[in-house]
């Protein structure tokens, strides 16, 4: 019976496993092929990193996805980390339910209304004041902000909740001022969080497709449109390797975010240790 | 010791509080808190003087940490007034109370040296670098921490965070010092050691001292006088002796060490009062301080180290009571020995010190004895 049940276990997980990473290996399995027929195996080759890198398009595209990302994230992780002190440590202010349901609501989201409503937004802001003039870099960077912050909201206000509020009253207690406290003791404890929170910012801006494609305008091609367009007028060996390279990035991001987590979670235990508790 | 201390209380040194004229350092007034429904201090009044040890002590949930934290300036009384050294603490924010805190968890900052720790509170003043340098040497030096210095606060024992949060509290040379229950998380030797430590900085510096404490024989040991608390009010103040010996309540004398009360009605006996009590063969002489009368339903209490126990009857003067009874257990100490022993419906339990070794001892296990005490040893309990 327990082996069989362990069979059972094991073999979902292959099917799962499988299901999740057979593509993505076949991918980037394809991108060091020879052939420029996709299916057709000619043998191994960097052949299509080095055609990569020759267009011109893909530097700028890969250049313009890069800047909205460390823009967006930097954005996002100071406005994410406000929103978290004001849920977890302004005690009950008005409206602060309604708030907190606001912060997380991006996340739910479906992210075809996110890109329609913040196009209409841009352009009856056009119609109203005249910017933003042109749609773009800075478009599609506050488009991204919107629902990175609501990610590191969530990260920061993990965290502020489980660290309780002893040390701020005894930097309080010793003479220091609120903003100081702030400086000197809220924001070095939550450094892990807040780095955390820029590199999912980062990866989560990165990878976006259908945001930035409601808001993006002529001139501003950012990485994943660039590769939906070209992939729409047939497979294309060269975007396999591109493909596996942002995949790469992406992996990086998460794998550096995901241990800073961890690590946290092992300061907090220490500290709850030290305390006694 | 501090100058004001001495030239206020002259020979009151130990005692502020009886000097003539002496004005409180800290005056509580008429000072409740409420959280909704829930009143955790309940319109208390207290004067501390300067130079004092002083301790609030109570169960858990009586108030005394949240007494603590409006001292602090954590928390804004409902109602009442709070002054320390003459100013009115309303509205104060904590950073600028002349009062530091020794906080229980000891909240030490996890990402600086212990250094740097000490030197958070002096920086914050604005003190000049090269001020701040010696003021925490100095500091270091006291708590015999000098070598620990550099290291990060996990890279401490328990004792030694406890010293550092000390270190820091003190190094500001605060005019009243805030110890949260300063030693509960340390083991029981470290706590003997660390109490005698704290009442030498205390006495060195002056600084007046208020201690939370749920620990009966550390509020005991320490402190100059005790508040003991319960449900949000103050039971009993006094010094360890007077809370000890003269305990005015069934609380106060139950919560502080152990005690016998046998509850009854005073009757007329012979010329004088005694109490008739239901469990007890006989009457119980009261002792002179009882002001009652006829009929009252007291509590007469008597602490186990002032009864005697012998196998003959007590042949003491008039002042005395004694019962027969039989030693029903026996609990070996080291020390000293508790027995309980069986008398009428009732037990006594009475400790007496190991004068002999175990195997030569007297009395033992279902041994006919005779209990007494002095009618003055006795306590004559109302509420």
């Amino acid at each position: 019976m327990r082996k069989q049940r362990s069979t059972f276990l094991f073999s979902a997980l292959c099917f799962g496993m499988a299901f999740l990473y057979v593509p993505i290996f076949l991918m980037i399995f394809y991108s060091f092929n020879y052939s420029k027929l996709v299916p057709v195996w000619g043998g191994f080759s960097t052949r299509w990193y080095g055609v990569l890198f020759q267009s011109e398009e893909v530097w700028d595209a890969l250049a313009l996805s890069l800047q909205i990302a460390v823009v967006n994230a930097t954005f996002a992780t100071l406005i994410g980390t406000m929103a978290a002190l004001a849920l977890v440590r302004f005690g009950n202010f008005r409206g602060r339910m309604l708030f907190s349901g606001m912060i997380t609501a991006p996340l739910v989201m479906p992210e075809v209304i996110t890109g329609l409503s913040l196009l209409l937004l841009f352009i009856t802001l056009e119609g109203i004041i005249g910017w933003p003039s042109e749609r773009g870099f800075t478009t599609i960077t506050i488009a991204h902000i919107t629902f990175s912050m609501a990610f590191v909201a969530v990260i920061i206000q993990g965290r502020l909740a489980g660290m309780g509020q002893e040390l701020e009253e005894a930097a309080q207690d010793l003479g220091a001022k609120p903003f100081r406290v702030l400086f000197d003791v809220t924001l070095p404890r939550l450094a892990p969080g807040m780095l955390a929170g820029w590199l999912l910012s980062f990866t989560l801006s990165l990878d976006d497709l259908i945001i930035a494609s409601f808001v993006s305008g002529p001139g501003a091609t950012t990485l994943p449109i660039l590769i939906y367009s070209r992939v729409r007028l047939g497979l294309r060996p060269d975007i396999n390797a591109l493909a596996t390279i942002m995949v790469l990035a992406v992996a990086i991001g998460v794998i550096v975010a995901g241990w800073l987590l961890f690590r946290q979670q092992k300061q907090r235990t220490r500290e709850m240790q030290m305390a006694g508790k | 010791m501090s100058q004001v201390n001495d030239a206020a209380a002259g020979h009151y040194g130990d005692r502020p509080w009886l000097a003539p004229g002496a004005v409180p350092f800290i005056h509580i007034q008429g000072v409740s808190k409420r959280f909704g429904d829930f009143v955790a201090v309940d319109n208390v009044d207290l004067e501390i003087y300067k130079g004092e040890l002083f301790a609030l002590l109570g169960g858990s949930g009586c108030g005394k940490t949240t007494l603590l934290r409006m001292l602090a300036g954590f928390e804004e009384p409902s109602s009442g007034n709070i002054f320390i050294d003459g100013a009115d603490m309303r509205s104060v924010p904590p950073y600028e109370r002349p009062v530091n805190m020794m906080f229980q968890s000891y909240a030490l900052f996890p990402h600086m040296r212990v250094e740097q720790n000490v030197a958070y509170g002096l920086k914050r003043d604005g003190v000049p670098p090269a001020e701040v340098r010696r003021r925490v040497e100095e500091m270091l030096a006291m708590v015999e921490l000098s070598d620990f210095a550099r290291r990060k606060p996990h890279q401490l024992s328990g004792g030694q965070r406890q010293r550092v949060a000390l270190a820091r509290a003190l190094v500001k040379r605060p005019k009243v010092l805030l110890l949260d229950e300063p030693l509960a998380a340390l083991d029981k030797r470290l706590r003997e050691q660390t109490q005698f430590e704290l009442m030498n900085i205390q006495d060195k510096l002056g600084v007046t001292f208020i201690v939370v404490t749920h620990d009966q024989e550390e509020a005991m040991t320490l402190s100059t006088r005790i508040a003991v608390m319960d449900a949000g009010r103050f039971v009993q103040i006094g010094t360890p002796t007077e809370i000890y010996e003269y305990p005015q309540t069934r609380f106060t004398a139950s919560f502080i060490g152990t005690i016998n009360m046998f509850e009854g009605t005073v009757v007329r006996d012979g010329g004088g009062l005694a109490l008739d009590c239901a469990d007890l063969p006989m009457r119980l002489a009261l002792p002179e301080h009882f002001d009652g009368g006829e009929g009252q339903q007291i509590t007469l209490a008597v602490r186990p180290e002032k009864i005697r126990m012998s196998k003959t009857q007590d042949a003491g003067g008039g002042a005395v009571v004694s019962l027969p009874g039989k030693v029903r257990d026996l609990a070996y100490m080291g020390n000293l020995s508790i027995y309980r022993v069986e008398v009428g419906k009732a037990v006594v339990q009475i400790t007496a010190p190991n004068q002999r070794r175990l195997d030569q001892r007297e009395i033992t296990w279902d041994d006919e004895v005779h209990v007494g005490w002095d009618t003055a040893s006795a306590l004559a309990l109302t509420e």
